[in-house]
């Protein structure tokens, strides 16, 4: 449902189907909804016929990369008599994405039989839930969920009398944006700083304290219950463009809209009706300006490419952007995209963690430069110097933050040059002090 | 999250009355069980530190770091890296306000400025007078489609914030 309003006839509800539906929080409540079938269901089953089962689904992470779940879990070590982990990225920090917290405080059991089909699948007997230290009540809900599940016999040394041992333990962070990124996450939950890591070893291999890992989006381990139940053919069907982007799909929808909310939509839906249908268009009297789709480490577009668009990982990429997040930043024209791109360019120079030097001086050093052009001090140089700095920041870095602060830059200087410009030449007068 | 420049890590609490004691430590000692090593138990034991003093001072640091079996330096280095726990004291009631971009274009600004005037603190990052409020600036809380969210007291996540509102929640924190 586009919550926090009411459901939208075009949405396709299957993970929203009980956002404000506070009876769906207790584990009665949940499987009175028919949840917990999908858990019960796969530990009938094989951890083979469960990652079959989800590679014929098309499912793709939903944390970003968009990477196929099925594929992941595969990578997995078998028989290698080691303990492994499931983690359950549950950080959600990145600007515009809110959807991972209406998973958690709706739905929480939910997300509580995703992790352990997912563990199951993988051979783990432990998952560790992420979530960051801001969601106070998405941590209560996990919380009591939990600790439910685990009196109800869901969870334990004999889930649901199977035999299988499972265990979600909640870690709670404690504020840094960077902390999503899976291997500085795993770190964090380690006790250390949460620094990246190089890579390889991929976490399969060596990721939680040294043992092979699986990371997982909250919103990814989600759908797997309902594959379970209704099949990976089923949800392999969701899907309106292209085979590779199957399912459903929230979309957190915010900025200058009139309805802003999660919109569950099929795959390939387009974003022109998305925004004036589903999200009743932009304020009166205001046109669009500029999307930013996917969370904001995606490439900025402008409203003829927003709105000839469709929204699945390849549609956009065809648009020149990306899925990402899912997160829908949409600015009107009343929007100063210099501002907005400064503010962005803010973000990242705040949450780098400064262990690269291109990120560490590149995302500073582009937030001076075009603070200095809101100052009424920039100068025509100062376009090639943005652009040069961005190469340096891009795929030279040992995570992709760096990349994401360059994203924004370059595409809002295509395509919003002439806002860069008024402020160079003076024609617009400064909104911030000099620097 | 806190974008406001706080002075470096070093304070000190007077005579530091042991955190891990009673119920506090048989909570440390529950952490202990769910993670297969005692480093990893140093994100929910600052936590705990911060729940009962309201910050981490540096005997607090040593503290853990002594229960954790780890450095005083390591600890450090670790409470510096994550901006929700304080280093120093703030206010009774202690305000994350979010100003990211999806908020930003949705008037967060504006909630600052009202929270700021009415709280008495004047400054990002400044406790009030009378010792009641200190409020920050943040990046993204993960509700950006209700703009603009506060979190007080690392307990309470409040959604959709404008200013005319501020009276009302600002008298609920006494
Ligand atoms: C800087 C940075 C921040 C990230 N933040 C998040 C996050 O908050 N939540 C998330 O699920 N993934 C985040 N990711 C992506 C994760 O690294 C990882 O790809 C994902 O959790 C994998 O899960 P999935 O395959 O289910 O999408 C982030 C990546 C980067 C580089
Ligand atoms: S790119 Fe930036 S955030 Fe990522 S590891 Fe390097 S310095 Fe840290
Ligand atoms: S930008 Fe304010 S909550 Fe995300």
């Amino acid at each position: 449902m586009g919550f926090p309003y009411p459901s939208d006839p075009r949405e396709t509800v299957v993970l929203s189907k009980y956002f404000g539906d506070a009876g769906a929080r207790s584990f009665d409540g949940w499987t009175q909804r028919g949840g917990y079938e999908g858990l019960k269901k796969a530990l009938t089953m094989t951890p083979e016929t469960i990652i079959d089962e989800v590679k014929l689904s098309g499912l793709r992470g939903r944390g970003g990369a968009g990477f196929p779940t099925g594929l992941k879990w595969s990578f997995m070590p078998k028989g290698d008599g080691k303990p492994h982990y499931l983690v359950c990225n549950a950080d959600e920090s990145e600007p515009g994405t809110f959807k991972d917290r209406e998973i958690m405080r709706w739905t929480p059991h939910g997300l509580i039989e995703g992790c352990a089909i997912g563990a199951y699948a993988i051979g783990a007997e432990r998952c560790y839930i992420y979530i960051r230290g801001e969601f106070t009540d998405p941590w209560r809900e996990m919380t009591q969920a939990v600790a439910e599940a685990y009196a109800r016999g869901a969870l334990g040394a004999d889930a649901f009398g199977s035999g299988q041992r499972i265990d979600i333990v909640l870690h709670r962070g404690a504020g840094a944006y960077i902390c999503g990124e899976e291997t500085a996450l795993m770190n964090s939950i380690e006790g250390k700083r949460g620094n990246p890591r190089i890579k390889p070893p991929f976490p399969a291999q060596a990721g939680l304290f040294a043992l092979p890992t699986t990371i997982n989006n909250v919103e990814t381990l989600a759908a797997v219950p309902h594959i379970m139940v209704r099949g990976g053919e089923w949800y392999k069907s969701l899907c309106l463009s292209n085979p590779k982007s199957t399912g459903t799909k929230l979309i957190s929808v915010c900025g200058q809209i009139q309805r802003p909310g999660n919109y569950e939509i099929t795959m390939g839906t387009p974003m022109k009706e998305l925004i004036y249908d589903m999200c009743g268009g932009l304020r009166p009297g205001r046109t669009l300006k500029a999307v930013i789709p996917g969370g904001s480490s995606v490439p900025i577009m402008n409203a003829v490419e927003a709105e000839s668009c469709l929204m699945d990982y390849e549609g956009l990429v065809a648009a020149g952007s990306m899925l990402g997040s899912a997160g829908m930043i949409v600015m009107d024209d009343t929007a100063d995209m210099v501002y907005q791109i400064w503010r962005l360019a803010r973000f990242y120079a705040h949450e780098s963690c400064a262990q690269c030097t291109q990120c560490r001086e590149g995302t500073a050093w582009t937030t001076r430069i075009l603070e200095r052009i809101l100052a009424g001090k920039g100068t025509d140089t100062d376009f090639q110097l943005l652009l040069d700095l961005a190469d340096n920041m891009t795929g030279k870095t040992i995570c992709v933050l760096s990349d994401s602060c360059a994203a924004p830059v370059v595409s809002g200087i295509q395509k919003f040059r002439g806002e860069f410009e008024a402020y160079i030449s003076g024609s617009r007068q400064p909104v911030v002090a000099g620097v | 999250m806190s974008l406001t420049t706080t002075p470096a890590a070093g304070g000190h609490d007077g005579v530091h009355e042991p955190v891990f004691v009673g119920d506090t430590r048989a909570r440390l000692e529950q952490y202990f069980t769910l993670y297969p090593t005692k480093q990893a138990c140093l994100l929910p034991a600052l936590w705990m530190v911060q729940e009962a003093r309201g910050w981490i001072s540096e005997p607090a640091i040593g503290e853990v770091a002594e229960v954790l079996g780890v450095t005083p330096a390591y600890v450090k280095g670790v409470v510096t890296f994550y901006t929700m726990y304080h280093t120093h004291p703030v206010g009774r009631h202690f305000i994350q306000v979010c100003t990211t971009t999806p908020c930003g274009l949705c008037g967060a600004e504006d909630t600052v400025r009202a929270l700021l005037q009415q709280t008495g603190c004047g400054d990002l990052g400044a406790t009030s007078p009378d010792g009641r409020f200190t409020v920050v600036e943040v990046e993204c809380l993960g509700a950006c489609g209700f703009p603009t969210p506060i979190v007080v007291d690392d307990a309470d996540f409040i959604e959709s914030v404008t200013p005319d509102k501020v009276p009302e929640i600002l008298a609920r924190y006494p």
